[in-house]
This record gives structure tokens, sequence and C-alpha cells, in this order.
């Protein structure tokens, strides 16, 4: 799929979303790509609970809250969504836009391209065991996986599963009826999962459905792309082998930069150095707003993002619209602002 | 107040604590490689320590939300600690901490 826009904004986070409400006052269109399934980035994905007290004119407001605000907040300028995607290559065309590409094959055609990543996306913790990497993308089924895309690709297999959050014993659950064998390991006798999901878990393991471990995984041992087994390591740091042909570890996400890396944009430690006229980097077209961006005095604050999305757009618009005149208007007194937000 | 850490390079730094500020406070400002994506919320476990030399014990126990959080860290050991919920004081003065693999 091929998609010609204004604007393409890597980053469904809130200064992504913010920047569509400024773009959108200077008629500019926005397609946003997230790897996350769902707006909102840190804020979503690590605190929708906890409440935010630093966004000026909202005492508290928590991460879903202030997300879900931002949303209707840009719905009149119609923003779209490609959620479940990673930015994976960013090319310069003949004609001087850009042509961006996601791992699910979109590309978006753009004058401008922004880069509000946060510090980057979301990705599954990988253990710390040598040698793991050797097993993943090893064929349905077997090997490493981080995700359970197709459940019957774990029939009758000997399944490894670790960690002790939802992620873990729901897949516990789900997997066990289908597994030749499962086992589940964790550091502790408990878990973070709902209640219901943890009796379901001794209940399964009570009928001997489920063998559960206090230990962890120490070695993968194995062809590559074929798993046989692990070595696990229990708490009083005596080591056993474990067979399986499948090992899903669920530790949550952590955030790593990833292919932004090589888009040819100048870093300076993993953040992309703007001036703070434009907040735009080294490479004409492309801004950094947000956590992922560089300059003297930055601090990463949402509030300091939302000041950089505005400054940036007044850039942008003139790269889109390079001959026309950009008319500075206050959403107050406006009433061309005002149609555009459906208000009048 | 000092805090003795060591990066996962295994380089060893002494670092001047700061009363009231959290150890991962600490160990950002001072330069050591440590993600605390969330920002010291107890939301990510990327700020995740091993409290060495016995000072484990010596600290007020995990809250229970910090305990639940533990569960997303790698390589959980018995004295792991998120640290931004260490925080600094006289009585953790010369406290020494290990920042865990990623």
């Amino acid at each position: 799929m091929t998609i010609e826009t204004d604007v393409a904004i890597i980053g469904a986070g809130p200064i992504g979303l913010f920047a569509v409400f400024e773009l959108g006052l200077l008629d500019l269109k926005c397609h946003l790509i997230d790897i996350l399934d769902r707006p909102g980035g840190q804020c979503t994905e690590l605190y929708p609970e906890k409440p935010i007290y630093d966004i000026p004119g909202l005492p508290i407001v928590t991460g879903q809250e202030l997300v879900n605000r931002l949303l209707e907040q840009i719905k009149p300028f119609d923003p779209q969504f490609h959620f479940g995607e990673m930015a994976v290559a960013l090319e310069k065309l003949s004609d001087g836009r850009w042509k961006l590409k996601t791992d699910a094959g979109t590309e978006i055609i753009a004058p401008v391209i922004v880069v509000a990543a946060g510090a980057g996306s979301f990705q599954p913790k990988r253990p710390p065991v040598p040698g793991i990497e050797k097993f993943e993308n090893a064929g349905d089924g077997i090997g490493v996986h981080y995700a359970v895309r197709k459940m019957e690709t774990f029939r009758g297999k000997n399944i490894l599963i670790a960690g002790g959050g939802d992620s873990a014993l729901d897949w516990v659950i789900n997997l066990a009826p289908l597994a030749k064998s499962m086992t589940l390991v964790h550091h502790r006798d408990g878990f973070r999962a709902a209640q219901h999901s943890v009796n379901q878990m001794r209940e399964l393991e009570a009928a001997g459905k489920v063998k559960f471990h206090v230990a962890s995984v120490k070695q993968v041992h194995g062809e590559p792309g074929k798993l046989t087994g692990v070595t696990l390591a229990g708490t009083d740091k005596n080591e056993w082998h474990h067979e399986a042909d499948t090992f899903l570890p669920f530790f949550g996400l952590t955030i790593k930069l990833g292919p932004i890396a090589e888009f040819g944009i100048n870093l300076h430690e993993n953040l992309i150095p703007v001036d703070t006229a434009r907040f735009e980097s080294q490479t004409p077209g492309i801004f950094a707003i947000g956590d992922i961006n560089a300059y003297t005095g930055k601090l990463k604050l949402i509030l300091s993002g939302f000041h950089e999305a505005a400054l940036m757009a007044q850039a942008a618009f003139h790269i889109c619209k390079p001959n026309e005149k950009l008319r500075f208007q206050y959403t107050t007194s406006s009433s061309n602002l005002q149609k555009k937000l459906g208000v009048s | 107040m000092k805090i003795r850490a060591v990066d996962r390079q295994g380089k060893e730094y002494t670092l001047e604590g700061r009363d009231g500020w959290s150890v991962m406070e600490i160990l950002r400002d001072g330069g050591l490689d440590i993600a605390a994506e969330c920002g010291g919320a107890c939301a990510c476990a990327t700020c995740h320590v091993y409290v060495n030399d016995g000072w484990y014990e010596k600290l007020p126990a995990p809250s229970e939300a910090e305990v639940d959080m533990l569960d997303m860290a790698l390589a959980v050991e018995p004295n792991s600690r998120l640290s931004c919920q260490i925080v600094c004081s006289d009585t953790t003065d010369g406290i020494k901490v290990t920042v865990a693999p990623e």
C-alpha cells in the first residue's frame, strides 16, 4: 500500500498526537506509524493508571486520560494510524519527498517526516541467556518466541514459558491443553498476574497438566534453529536439564532505538540533534520532537514536546506549501481555525 | 554519603549520594548505563540492580508494587531491587549495587 500525504509521523505517543493538531491547524494531513497496537506510547504502555501532575492546565491526569484527551483534540483533523507497524526504511525520492516504509509493507510518501519516537520502539525483553538469538525466528511453534500468533502451531510441543505476569500465565493456561508438556518457570512462587489466572494455573498444576518451578533459564541447547532443551537453575543454584521444543519468555517490553538508527539521520548518543527554531534534524525535511531529540537545555517533559510540535509545524508548512503564506492565527479568535476544528 | 556502583562491564564507581534521592537518579546522573524508562514510577523494571555485600538485608523491604514489577525484570536474583525505589539516606551510606543485565 502506497500513501501520499503531507507529513508522516513516526510514533503515536502524546507528542506525535499533538503534532497532528498543530499541523492540522495549518491544513497539513498526517499519517502516524506506531509499533504498538494502540495510541499513547509510554503513557499507555508503561503508566496508563499513573497520575501526571505537570501538564499545564490539567492539575492531575493519568497517562491514559491524557492520551484520550489528545485523541479527542485531534479528531477534527482525521489522522490516519498505522498500528503494529515499525518504520524500517527511509529513502529520498528524486522529487525531494521522502518514502517511509514499514515492516508491514506500508509506504508513505511525504515531504516532511516527523520522528516522535520517544526513546525508540517497544520490543520484547530478551532474557540475557547466551546464544538465545540463534533460536529466534526458528519457525512456527519451535525455538524462541516472544509472542503467540497462531496457537495451533504450538500443538504437540514441549513448551517452556518464563515469566510471572499476565502474558506468561495467560499463555500457560491457553497453550497447556494443546501442548505435549507445559512447564512454567518464574523467579519466585508468586505472580503479578490477575488472581483468576493465578488460580487457573494452580489448578492446572494440581491436575498435573502444568509443571511449575521457581527457577530461571541459564542456557539454551540445540542446533541453531532447533531448540532441544535448556538449563534451569533453582533458587539454591542447583542446575538441571529440561527438554523443550519451544521457549516463550514473557518479560514485557523494553525500548530500543531500532531501525531509526539506520535512516541516515545524524545521531548523538541515540538522540537526534535539532535546532531550537524548527526542531529539524541535520537532514532537511526530517524533524524530531519529544524525548528523541537533543538540544542545549533539553528537558524530557511532555510539555516541552508540545512546544516543539508547534514550532516544527510552522517549519513543516513552508516545506509542504512553499508558495503559500503562513497565516498565524489564534484558535480563540479565528473563525477559519474554528471551522477546521468543527466548532463554528 | 557514598554509593558504590558496578556497571555492566564490571567497572566500579563511587558516587556521592544525596539525601532523599533515589539510587536510580544517582546512577543515572553518574553516567551509568541504566534505562529507567519510566523515570522512576516503578512501572518498567529497567533500573534493576543487585544489592551487594549484605546491603539487601539492611534496606527496608520492597513494596508489593516493586515485588510485582520485578516480575518484568530479567535475571532476577534474591538480592534484586529496582533502584528507583531505594531512597538515599544516612542509613544507605556505603551501599553497593550492581547494574543487572539488559
